[in-house]
């Protein structure tokens, strides 16, 4: 189980690393779904069984093919790609990734200080969480239904055509 | 069932979050800063369920359910209004849409 977390952890990684290098938008998304079933597997090795079915069907299933759709609807061609080449210039990089490895290391010193115990020990089953969910949770679960009829409305709103100017 | 310690499943999900981060703050395509932040939405959920299966309890993984639909809905609206960039400025860079005008 061990193995199987550190190799699926890299896998995420780097191919975390690899999707915000792409020029491509459509390679960029293959290895986001790459990333998302090698954080299911972490979920796995951690003991959540339940949670990782969720990443795969949810995240790496419905959301990507959003995004697959939306891709295939802009048509992004060979002009895309170049136009992301020209924008992507070596210097750009410098800074956001000064910042964000300034912030990695900051997190992994304090949780190498303060995060001790270990992770996975006992499996937490579906039957555990839906109790939880549907016990002490449920007014989260009635919240989040009123967010997707929210977010469903404002798709359908944001996504019609606008329709000709009456004037 | 050999455990993991949890500093590293900490550290696994602060990495991510950081490339998440990285990708957010480079990238001029709105569709590669929708991603990024997937990403990053990711990598805290894997921090509640790291934290969750710390203490054996089933909390962190009602979270992540929650931060799962949270993440459904952006991603909806997200794309919604990347559409509507690409049909009012004919392109997808995020700087072509810094004027509000009415």
């Amino acid at each position: 189980m061990q193995a199987a977390f550190y190799i699926a952890g890299a896998i995420a990684v780097l191919s975390t690393l690899l999707m915000i290098t792409r020029l491509n938008a459509v390679h960029a998304l293959l290895y986001l779904v790459v990333s998302l079933l090698s954080v299911a597997i972490v979920f796995y090795t951690l003991g959540a069984p339940f949670v990782a079915a969720l990443e795969v069907i949810v995240y790496a299933g419905a959301i990507m093919v959003l995004f697959v759709f939306v891709v295939m609807l802009l048509n992004l061609g060979d002009r895309a790609t170049a136009l992301e080449r020209s924008w992507l210039t070596p210097g750009m990089w410098i800074g956001p990734s000064t910042l964000a490895v300034v912030l990695a290391v900051e997190l992994a010193w304090l949780l190498g200080r303060s995060a001790s115990g270990a992770a996975g020990e006992t499996v937490v089953g579906p039957k555990e969480v839906a109790l939880a969910l549907y016990g002490p949770y449920l007014i989260g679960v009635e919240l989040a239904s009123m967010l997707l009829l929210g977010g469903l409305i404002a798709a359908y709103h944001l996504g019609r055509r606008a329709p000709e100017k009456a004037e | 069932m050999l455990p993991v310690s949890m500093g590293q499943g900490l550290l696994l999900a602060s990495f991510l979050f950081a490339l998440g981060l990285v990708g957010l703050l480079v990238r001029r395509n709105v569709i590669f800063m929708l991603m990024s932040i997937e990403v990053m939405l990711n990598a805290a959920g894997l921090a509640f369920v790291v934290a969750g299966s710390r203490w054996s309890q089933p909390d962190g993984q009602v979270v992540f359910l929650f931060i799962l639909a949270m993440a459904a809905s952006e991603v909806s609206v997200g794309l919604a209004l990347v559409l509507q960039l690409n049909r009012q400025f004919k392109s997808l860079d995020a700087d072509e849409a810094s004027v509000m005008r009415g």
